[in-house]
């Protein structure tokens, strides 16, 4: 049992005093004990691979066949090396030879069968959407026999819940009852739902990682995260807001690492809505938008302004050239007059009697959200649309998009869920709708540049494609992109080596090590 | 136990328990009956709020909510839902978290141990502190200590534990660097929260101490013991301190029990895996069986800790008394 539970005998008043001091003084110095501690926002609340949100691969416990490169590229992982056959119905991945599980076992063809079978059957796995007959233990690795013709396999593959673990790992059940993986840092001790501690794999198959031990802890206030980055209480601490980012910057000893993320926050449309059907409307809307204003304001940096819906964190996708999206009150007011809408007494547009009202649902787990959210009311007021904020539960989102009451949504989508966000774009462009993008809104010529890029077409014609879905997505306004979205951690000087994967597969702390 | 079953008498004692144990079972079912209603009237899809939980907030579709329905049987009308669970009360099953697949009574019992240690521990040092302050004032009415103290209990009850603990971290965590800002388990990090909620705590303490003393001093028999020419020390320990403690125990009961579910705040603060943090969760998510745990753990609690004064009243204070009341 990793679990470690406090005795109901410490309930005691005086032993709780008598405990407080020394309790668990291991870490009372961890700093020289070569202990990383590592502070994030993120609360672990099972060891089931699609509940972990990444991690435990991001903490190199444990790890997918195929895994991305800090440019997103695909790279080998468990798998060394990887093909299709029969026009892509038929994948074959060969193990890399020589793994052992942290329990000492080694990594064989069935257990990583075994892994991927049972996260096949949870939903909430992208594998799951994928069209496998039967995953096949063969003599050196995986062959994958699937209903049709599925290029984008190896790009799920790096999704961190088709984590490989040991067949040990799981319960009768088939559920995760201990994170057995093959990593270069082993579990040490698991206190869920806010502290993980991990040492060093000494059977791991690559360099050693120079840091022997990294504690992690949860601290879910931003405020507190950031004491801890400027108090040094923390060696990387993950995740700090506008305020917190001044403090750390501030404070000596310890600096302030950022990259984009393949994130943007941005308004989901009712595209049905007898108001937003019209494009006129949506583009006007999107007109009004002060995002340069709302972006210094409230991300205190106006660089994060979108400009287009995809960041130019996607590098393949984020197209330079394209006519930016700018604010334009007064353009914004001639296309609603353009398209009918009068003044009212109260300021409000009107047709046919009928208020320019729409509502807006976001959610406050992204801080920023609701700050946005009323921004944008500000904005939109200012050329005459009138903006209901209703800040709710997130997953009021996907249930007013399965009963078609939503309007307008302000959300933050991430695009590369997997290491190729043409998965996640091909998602949130569905003719059919997606929970986390379109809403009644499908476009033929959308639809065919998609299914072309899913088809796998050369580069030159993928590139050709590419450029077609950014387009389109710019002139219908489907999704009215508001910001980028910038991702940051706290060092301190005492370490080096510390990157930032913008897609998050790993924090790539075994390549860290202490500053001399 | 020796003393209190001599003084007080096993047949009162036995009143007592029977009379609290009847009550803790009425407050169980009703307690556990208004949250499965509640949560039915709270507005949101349960499905898709457990669905959620488990996978993370905007990750949540269509497809990942409908598996959780199909799995949990939420389908089945809440009257069922509500049998099944009583059921399972009665055979002593809490069952399974509907977010995290833990054993409830696993989980439970973790975040209570957590809550249990930060209370206990805020309540002695609230007792040191605010009795020690109390005494002090109370030798000496009107005196500067006795008006120093007042401005004490006027400004730790004023300041809102959220900021009295910005305060403390500033001070002792940013400035001094002698304790860390927040987290669980890491050594010392419990005093911070813990202090934060006994100053708090201290200034009312300090006040009802007091009061207690000053009035117990002016009582005939504590006049007496000086005229038998017992020093000043001695009558404080021997007989005023134990009047003026049945003043008080029944007044830390109360506030024990406001503690246990005032710490919410303080659990958020700095990050301590207490019961606030399952109740916020278990609401958010609608993880029904968390819900209904913890809450049925905080009123037995409640029950608990009312058995523990009346138990302490009776020994503090074993004079045979008139009526029904234990």
């Amino acid at each position: 049992m990793q679990r470690y539970r406090r005795t109901s005998a410490a309930v005691t008043v005086a032993l709780v005093l008598g405990l407080a001091p020394g309790c668990s003084a291991s870490r009372a110095d961890d700093h020289s004990s070569d202990t990383l501690r590592v502070v994030g926002p993120f609360e672990i609340h099972s060891l089931e691979p699609t509940a972990t949100s990444g991690f435990f691969t991001r903490l190199e416990v444990a790890e997918t066949l195929v895994t991305a490169d800090l440019e997103g590229e695909l790279a080998p992982g468990l798998a060394s090396e990887w093909s299709s056959a029969r026009g892509g119905r038929t994948w074959t991945f060969e193990l890399v030879p020589g793994v052992t599980f942290h329990d000492g076992t080694p990594l064989t063809p069935e257990a990583a069968a075994h892994a991927l079978d049972t996260v096949r059957n949870d939903e909430a796995s992208p594998l799951a959407e994928a069209p496998i007959e039967e995953i096949t233990a063969t003599d050196s690795g995986l062959r994958f026999d699937l209903s049709e013709r599925y290029l984008t396999l190896p790009a799920v593959l790096t999704h961190y819940s088709t984590m490989i673990l040991a067949p040990a790992a799981y319960d009768d059940d088939g559920r995760v009852a201990e994170m057995v993986g093959t990593g270069p840092y082993r579990i040490d001790h698991i206190e869920l739902p806010a502290s993980v501690e991990v040492t060093r794999f000494d059977d791991w198959r690559g360099t050693a990682p120079a840091i022997e031990h990294i504690s992690f802890q949860t601290v879910t206030r931003p405020e507190a995260r950031a004491l801890m980055a400027a108090g040094d209480q923390a060696d990387v601490v993950f995740h700090l807001e506008p305020a917190g980012r001044q403090q750390v910057e501030a404070a000596d000893g310890v600096e302030l690492v950022s990259t984009l993320q393949p994130r943007t926050i941005l308004l989901k449309v009712n595209s049905d809505h007898p108001v937003l059907g019209e494009l006129a409307v949506r583009r006007a809307l999107s007109m009004a938008l002060d995002r340069e204003a709302m972006a210094e304001a409230v991300l205190r940096e106006p660089g994060l302004a979108a400009t287009q819906l995809l960041p130019p964190s996607l590098t393949a996708w984020n197209q330079p050239d394209l006519a930016p999206l700018e604010h334009d009150a007064d353009a914004a007011r001639e296309l609603l007059e353009d398209a009918g809408w009068t003044p009212g007494s109260d300021g409000i547009l009107e047709k046919d009697g009928e208020p320019l009202r729409l509502s807006l649902v976001t959610y406050p787990d992204r801080p920023e959200l609701p700050t946005l959210a009323t921004a944008i009311q500000a904005s939109a007021q200012e050329v005459g649309i009138d903006i209901e904020v209703d800040v709710t539960n997130s997953t009021e989102i996907p249930v007013r998009h399965a009963d078609d009451t939503l309007e307008l949504a302000l959300i933050a989508r991430h695009f590369a869920l997997v290491s190729d966000p043409l998965v996640t774009i091909a998602d949130t462009f569905a003719a059919e709708g997606s929970d986390w993008g379109v809403h009644n809104w499908s476009d033929p010529a959308m639809t065919a540049a998609i299914d072309g890029l899913l088809a796998g077409p050369s580069e030159t014609r993928a590139a050709e494609l590419r450029r077609t879905v950014a387009t389109i997505a710019q002139e219908q306004l489907p999704l009215v992109p508001v910001a980028w979205y910038r991702m940051n951690a706290a060092v301190a000087d005492g370490v080096d080596g510390f990157v930032m994967d913008p897609l998050e597969t790993s924090w790539h702390l075994s390549e860290v090590r202490w500053a001399s | 136990m020796g003393v209190l079953s001599s003084s007080a008498g096993p047949a009162r004692i036995a009143r007592v328990l029977a009379g609290r144990a009847s009550q803790a079972v009425g407050v169980a079912v009703l307690v556990s009956g208004l949250c499965f209603l509640v949560v039915q009237r709270l507005p949101g899809d349960v499905a898709y709020r457990i669905a959620a939980g488990r996978y993370g907030y905007d990750l949540v579709d269509e497809e990942a909510a409908a598996g959780v329905r199909e799995e949990l049987g939420l389908d089945r009308p809440a009257w069922q839902q509500l049998l099944s669970w009583l059921g399972d009360l009665g055979s002593l099953d809490l069952g399974r978290s509907l977010v995290t697949h833990q054993p409830v009574l696993s989980e439970v019992g973790y975040y209570l141990t957590g809550t249990l240690q930060l209370a206990g521990a805020a309540l002695v040092l609230a007792i040191v502190i605010g009795c020690t302050l109390g005494t002090a004032a109370a030798l000496r009415p009107g005196s500067a200590v006795d008006r120093l103290t007042d401005l004490w209990v006027a400004l730790v009850r004023a300041l809102p534990a959220f900021l009295l603990g910005l305060v403390l971290v500033v001070v002792l965590s940013v400035h001094l660097k002698l304790l860390p800002a927040a987290g669980h388990g890491g050594a010392g990090a419990i005093v911070l929260p813990a202090l934060t909620l006994a100053l708090g705590l201290s200034g009312l303490f300090a006040r009802v101490a007091r009061d207690a003393v000053v009035a117990t001093r002016q009582s005939e028999h504590v006049r007496f013991a000086r005229t038998k020419g017992l020093s000043e020390r001695l009558v404080l320990l021997r007989h005023v301190a134990r009047n003026a403690a049945a003043v008080l125990v029944p007044y830390v009961g109360v506030q024990a029990v406001v503690l246990v579910e005032g710490v919410v705040v303080v659990e958020a603060l700095f990050s301590w895996q207490g019961l606030g943090h399952a109740l916020v969760h278990a609401v958010f998510w609608r993880d029904i069986p968390v819900l209904q745990a913890t809450a049925l753990v905080l009123a037995l609690l409640v029950v608990a800790v009312n058995t523990l004064v009346d138990l302490a009243g009776l020994w503090l204070d074993p004079r045979p008394r008139q009526g029904s009341r234990p």
